[in-house]
């Protein structure tokens, strides 16, 4: 094995800070909170860096085992992390715009009264997001997996004393244990079939497995079972309901875990057992329609929503569909590329809400900013750029992953110019509701609370997000909300530090080099032939297409422009006339609420009548009551022979030694 | 006659026991010069430092594995586990002492010195391949453990706990001794190996079943196995609060050891039913008792017996997963129990007074850490998992249902579901009942606070990380199962009379 | 073989034969020639000079126990000494270094006992309050 990187090391360090955030983050002062918080994410993200200096010195994929863990007959799991061209990749994303968002909640989270609470937290989700790119096996990956879904719970009910948040979280969590609960499946599924969990014996033993094509066989099981847990995890069709109720949570967590990370973790899942699904072609087919299909749906569901993290929450879905569709067609480099640019835009995206939100006092509806170019400019020009960049215009970063993953939706054996065209009309809605954001934010006339109005909003929780358990830990930045201000220096440094990122992210993938990197993890079978049809398809049709989604782009920027500033009126209008339609799309096609009467209620009512008054008081209690006192009884006649005498114990154990003498004579003789 | 002189290597090889009866005679000629207050504060601390050098000592011991004296003593993975864990609990022990010798005014000199001779006695039970040897540690141990239990001069209990413990240890050492003479009319020696090559070579003659039967009530009694298992409960009730730590642990630790070295390494012939019912009736007796029981020492002398029930369902298995199984289990329960009783001896006060259940009521509002953490050490006992507990039930009952001991595993199931009752019931206790009258619960002390975090972080350690354990646990198994080749060196064995 | 297996026990045979008939010849023959005058105290079972018949919860001092605990232990230890003396030639050094150890913590024990006063049969109470 090659020399020992240490890698644990990586996971380690932000769980030493969560500890010492959690523990004695209380009686620290905030300097000491926040220096702690970035210093263990920041050793994480040089840690990750130092790493990346090495691989040229390394083999690929690394393999170093940090301790036994389980170890059960054949089958172990062990502590041992996993480093190849992707997990390094995921390493750096995550701990890089782990490392940026920790710096920026230090500004945007000051004057909460849980900082070091929201710290300590942030800081243990780097440990379980690291540990689940880390992790060498499925089972250590689980673990991240439910690390993080725990996580995320704390942090989107991170203020808990408001209802909405604190069911919100529970409704995240809920939805993602049934994810979960196919993951798990496919797990024990793998164990009963391979009797491993290590990804470098496991696949080994697949390696050589021809693919089920005619029918459905044992892998193809998997992989739709992994799906369903990657659909939980990445918000997928019929999964995503709780990404949006996840927008409860304080900005940066949406900005880190509900945007740029951890719903990444599916993608990341589905593209690292690679090998299970290349092998399962029809597994493969029902990721790339659930990805296409929740691309287009939560694209529709953000044109008509009016609270700006709303928007960019169904936004996060839509591209996720993207990154699953590129997976879907096998092109799983192009779905990892989308990944990372996703991480960049999205992540500038929301800090740049968290820092609108913040300037106009936690207001998040559209409806009432507008004009904030004037007084938030940094802020305006970074989210023009993520703009920009996630509508798909050239040179910026989204434009080359989304133009790849179409291409490849086009021209992979797997794909389809079904894919490839509902690709362009989501992209064409992308672009058309993320410019309407643009628009309605800092463009026009301010329509907010004015200065007169100042009284008024002194006497409502002027909170960041309108739900702090402590309002006057929130209201004392000096200039009061009666003008948007700009946020502080240590929110706008990582906004520009993504935003150069979201500019110049795609450029890694120019001449195919971004793919030639992770080439050798895909390196398997079918990818080749993705590449080779690909080429055969020829140069021209792929600018063809490229311009065609660029007109997409345009023509949404313009179809937005026209709408939301030439003329602000019409949009109310043309969604009269609509009538039902959009009544359907603001109400989010009343999913939501179809989930509630389907399964919530009738779940509720059975649980209660049933389970609670039927099998728990009846049955179970009353079994129970029955045997303890059954037992009770047993046990109060087996009580005297303990009499305290000691000639009868001396008794007992000459008749036991007697007993035992007999029986085995007995058995001597025999 | 080379052979009659031993090498330094011997010497080695039997450094943790010269280096706990060095600082054991220390403590000795130390007692009668310091006046009570001085005693108890140097031999604490003398006596820890032997446990401590005592650990080192096993763990330098492990560098040289292989047979010393004459092949009466062998050092393999086998007897350094044991050693580690013996040592560790005497320490653990020692430091929940300190308090306790001050609360209950106890003299410290003896009490020390015996812990260390005991822990002579249990190391050595556990290297030794020799029965007489074997013998002769089971009593270094025994005694020190028997005067050890009447350390609370001033209560009758006490005092009727060791006498007790005394009369029937020594009824039942004479069962054990008598196994050994047959044993050795069977097969010409008391070396196991030995034995062991003698009833593979010649077949198993009558009398070795008789001896078998004999060594398993002698070691049935130490390990508090039903039917051997009526003493515990009175003298777990009067003894002091460590000592019943110590004793359920290390010296049945140490009886364990024996155990599967005689059954295992001897593959004793005719033993398969005799656990299979020892360990039936063990659990169920054990469980079924403490649940009515309402002082929480004797449920926990009741719990300790259910405990034996289960470590021997490990017995029944298949050796390969069952000895591993097994260690893996005295490990485990050594850390949960001398935490608990840690605990218990804590709260107990001056005289142990407050012993039964109501007084445990509202203890996790009058003192939470000391709640939270006899929390931990309960559910572990129930075996809830994250616990060592867990795992040690889980590889026991997983190697008897690999052995295809579907009825055991049952009857073990079904009573760990009864023992969950009464376990939980102290957890209610403390921390659903309203506290009745006036119990000031003392600051918990250096030394103590000391304690409880060990054993939690073991209890912890081995509930998340069992692997490490576990992995040095199947190693010692194998090479108990081949002991001949690595066991047979050049050196004949000496005639037995000479020794 | 069996004849030679019996044969060589004979001798055991007659000595316990000679045993029986020599105790029961000497008591039989007491009892047709003896003169017999009984008496109360004659009666009553000999118990090597104690008196037989009382009150079983007499006191005695603990110390007799003690001593006589101590006597045995330090007695069977020095016992030891003997077969030790016969090998010791073939011990060499390594005997007598053996034996110095076994000594010393023999030793430690007088040491501790004497210290703790249990020798000291004046004193009304053991010097440091306990054994």
């Amino acid at each position: 094995m090659t020399p020992s990187l240490h890698l644990w090391l990586i996971p380690i360090l932000p769980l030493v800070g969560a500890a010492i955030n959690g523990l004695m983050g209380r009686r620290c002062s905030r300097h000491a909170v926040s220096g702690v918080a970035v210093a263990f994410s920041g050793a994480a993200f040089a840690m990750a860096l130092w790493v990346a200096s090495q691989i040229s010195s390394l083999s690929l994929p690394h393999l170093e085992l940090l301790s036994p863990w389980i170890r059960a007959g054949n089958f172990q799991a062990d502590f041992a992390f996993f480093l190849d061209q992707l997990s390094l990749l995921m390493l750096l994303v995550v701990s890089g715009v782990g490392f940026l968002i920790h710096l920026y909640s230090i500004g945007y989270m000051w004057d909460d009264a849980g900082f070091s609470r929201f710290m300590s937290y942030l800081n243990l989700f780097m440990f379980f997001m690291l540990t689940l790119v880390l992790a060498g096996n499925y089972l250590l990956m689980f673990i991240g997996w439910e690390g993080v879904g725990l996580s995320s719970y704390l942090l989107i009910g991170f203020w808990f004393t408001k209802d909405s948040a604190a069911s919100a979280g529970k409704k995240a969590f809920i939805v993602n244990r049934i994810g979960d609960f196919g993951f798990l499946i496919a797990l024990f599924l793998l164990i009963k079939h391979f009797n491993t969990l290590n990804f470098a014996q496991l696949f080994e033993q697949i390696r050589p497995l021809q693919p089920e094509v005619a029918g459905a066989g044992l892998l193809t099981a998997i992989g739709l079972l992994l799906m369903v847990g990657a659909a939980g995890k990445s918000a997928q069709i019929p999964l995503y309901v709780w990404l949006p109720d996840a927008m409860e949570g304080p900005t940066p967590v949406s900005a880190l875990i509900h945007a740029a990370t951890m719903v990444t973790a599916g993608v990341y899942m589905v593209a690292r057992s690679h090998l299970i699904f290349d092998r399962a072609p029809s597994a493969l087919t029902v990721v790339a329609i659930i990805g296409t299909l929740t691309a287009l749906f939560a694209a529709t569901i953000g044109i008509a929503q009016t609270d700006i993290k709303k928007v960019l929450a169904y936004s996060t879905i839509s591209q996720l569909g993207y990154m699953f569709m590129a997976c879907g067609v096998a092109a799983y480099s192009a779905g990892v590329f989308h990944l990372m640019t996703h991480a960049f835009f999205k992540g500038l995206l929301f800090l740049a809400a968290g820092s609108v939100i913040h300037a106009v006092g936690g207001e998040q509806d559209m409806r009432r900013m507008g004009g904030l170019r004037k007084y938030i400019p940094w802020t305006f020009w970074t989210m023009t750029v993520a703009t920009f960049a996630i509508a798909g215009f050239p040179p910026l970063a989204g434009f080359f992953s989304k133009d790849e993953i179409l291409w490849k939706a086009y021209s992979s054996p797997h794909g389809s110019w079904v894919f490839w065209l509902i690709g362009v009309v989501t992209a064409f809605i992308t672009s058309f509701y993320m410019f309407r954001l643009w628009f309605l934010t800092f463009f026009g006339e301010y329509r907010g609370a004015q200065p007169s109005s100042k009284a008024k909003l002194a006497t409502e929780p002027a909170a960041h997000d309108s739900h702090a358990p402590d309002p006057h830990a929130h209201d004392n930045h000096g200039h009061g909300h009666g003008t948007p201000h700009e946020s502080p220096m240590i929110m706008v440094l990582p906004l520009a530090i993504l935003a150069v990122l979201s500019f110049v992210g795609g450029w890694v993938a120019i001449g195919g080099r971004f793919e030639r990197f992770l080439a050798p993890v895909f390196d398997s079978g079918l990818t080749a032939s993705v590449a080779e049809s690909a080429a055969e398809t020829g140069g021209s049709t792929e600018t063809l297409l490229m311009g065609i989604s660029i007109a997409a782009a345009v023509s949404g920027l313009f179809l937005a422009w026209f709408l939301y500033h030439r003329q602000p009126a019409l949009p109310a209008r043309i969604a009269a006339s609509l009538g039902g339609v959009y009544t359907a799309v603001y109400n989010k096609y009343y999913v939501d609420d179809l989930y509630n009467t389907v399964f919530v209620k009738p779940l509720l009512k059975g649980s209660t009548t049933v389970l609670w008054h039927g099998v728990d008081q009846a049955a179970i209690d009353g079994t129970v009551n029955v045997a303890a006192d059954s037992a009770r009884h047993v046990s109060d006649s087996v009580r005297h022979m303990q009499s305290g005498n000691l000639r009868s114990y001396a008794g007992w154990v000459a008749a036991g030694a007697a007993a035992v003498i007999a029986y085995i004579i007995w058995a001597g003789v025999r | 006659m080379t052979q009659t002189i031993p090498q330094v290597a011997d010497y080695i090889r039997i450094l943790p026991e010269l280096v706990l009866a060095f600082f054991g005679l220390v403590v000795m000629v130390l007692d009668p010069l310091l006046d009570d207050e001085g005693s108890r504060k140097t031999l604490g601390g003398i006596a820890l430092l032997g446990a401590l050098c005592g650990l080192g000592a096993s763990l330098w011991m492990a560098q040289s594995p292989g047979l010393a004296f004459w092949n009466m003593v062998r050092v393999d993975s086998f007897s350094v586990f044991f050693h580690v864990l013996i040592t560790a609990i005497v320490a653990v022990v020692i430091l929940t002492s300190y308090e306790y010798m001050a609360v209950q005014r106890i003299r410290a000199g003896e009490y020390y010195g015996l812990i260390l001779f005991g822990a002579v006695g249990m190391t050595l039970m556990s290297s030794a391949v020799e029965l007489v040897l074997i013998f002769i540690a089971l009593e270094i141990s025994s005694i020190s453990s028997y005067v050890l239990a009447g350390f609370r001069r001033r209560e009758a209990s006490s005092s009727e706990s060791s006498l007790k413990y005394f009369l029937l240890g020594s009824f039942a050492t004479a069962f054990f001794l008598y196994g050994v003479a047959l044993m050795f009319g069977a097969t010409g020696s008391t070396n196991i190996t030995a034995i062991s090559q003698a009833l593979q070579a010649k077949g198993v003659p009558r009398l070795a079943y008789v001896a078998v039967a004999l060594m398993f009530v002698g070691l049935g009694f130490k390990v508090a196995s039903a039917p051997f298992h009526v003493w515990t409960p009175d003298v777990y009730e009067g003894a002091p609060a460590p000592i019943v730590a110590l004793m359920s642990t290390g010296s049945k630790a140490a009886a364990f050891a024996v155990l599967l070295r005689v059954m295992f390494e001897i593959n004793t012939p005719g033993r398969f039913w005799l656990i299979w019912v020892s360990a039936a009736l063990s659990m169920t007796l054990g469980n079924l008792s403490a649940l009515v029981q309402d002082n929480v020492k004797r449920l926990l002398a009741y719990s300790s017996i259910a405990h034996a029930g289960y470590l021997l369902v490990a017995f029944a298995a298949q050796p390969g997963p069952g000895i591993s199984a097994a260690m893996f289990y005295t490990a485990s329960y050594a850390a949960m129990n001398v935490g608990a009783f840690a605990v218990v001896s804590h709260f107990a006060g001056a005289e142990e007074r407050y012993v039964t259940l109501a007084d445990y009521a509202g203890l996790g509002r009058r003192s939470p850490l000391l709640a939270a953490t006899l929390t931990i050490f309960l559910l572990s006992l129930i075996g809830i998992p994250i616990t060592g507990g867990f795992f040690a039930k889980f590889y026991v009952f997983s190697a008897a249902l690999k052995s295809g001991l579907v009825w055991l595993t049952l009857i073990g199931l079904l009573n760990s579901a009864i023992g969950a009752y009464y376990y939980l019931r102290i957890i209610v206790m403390m921390y659903m009942r309203e506290p009745k009258g006036e119990i000031t619960v003392r600051r918990i002390p250096a030394s103590l606070g000391v304690a409880l975090a060990l054993s939690v972080l073991a209890t912890l350690y081995l509930g998340v990380l069992p692997g490490r354990v576990l992995d040095f646990a199947l190693r010692s198994a194998t090479q108990l199962m081949q002991p001949h080749r690595a066991a047979i060196t050049p050196a004949p064995t000496p005639p037995v009379g000479t020794m | 073989m069996p004849e030679n297996y019996i044969v060589r026990y004979l001798p055991l045979l007659f000595h316990m034969l000679i045993a029986a008939v020599l105790a029961g010849g000497m008591v039989v023959l007491s009892y047709f020639v003896g003169y017999r005058r009984p008496t109360r105290a004659k009666m009553s079972p000999y118990e090597c000079g104690m008196t037989p018949v009382g009150d079983a919860r007499g006191r005695f001092s603990v110390k007799f126990y003690l001593v006589a605990m101590l006597f045995i232990l330090f007695d069977v230890e020095a016992v030891f000494l003997y077969p030790w003396a016969v090998i010791l030639r073939q011990l060499k050094m390594f005997g007598f270094y053996e034996m110095m150890v076994y000594i010393g913590i023999v030793l430690v024990g007088l040491f501790y006992v004497w210290k703790k006063g249990v020798l000291d049969w004046n004193q009304t109470s053991t010097r440091r309050g306990t054994i």
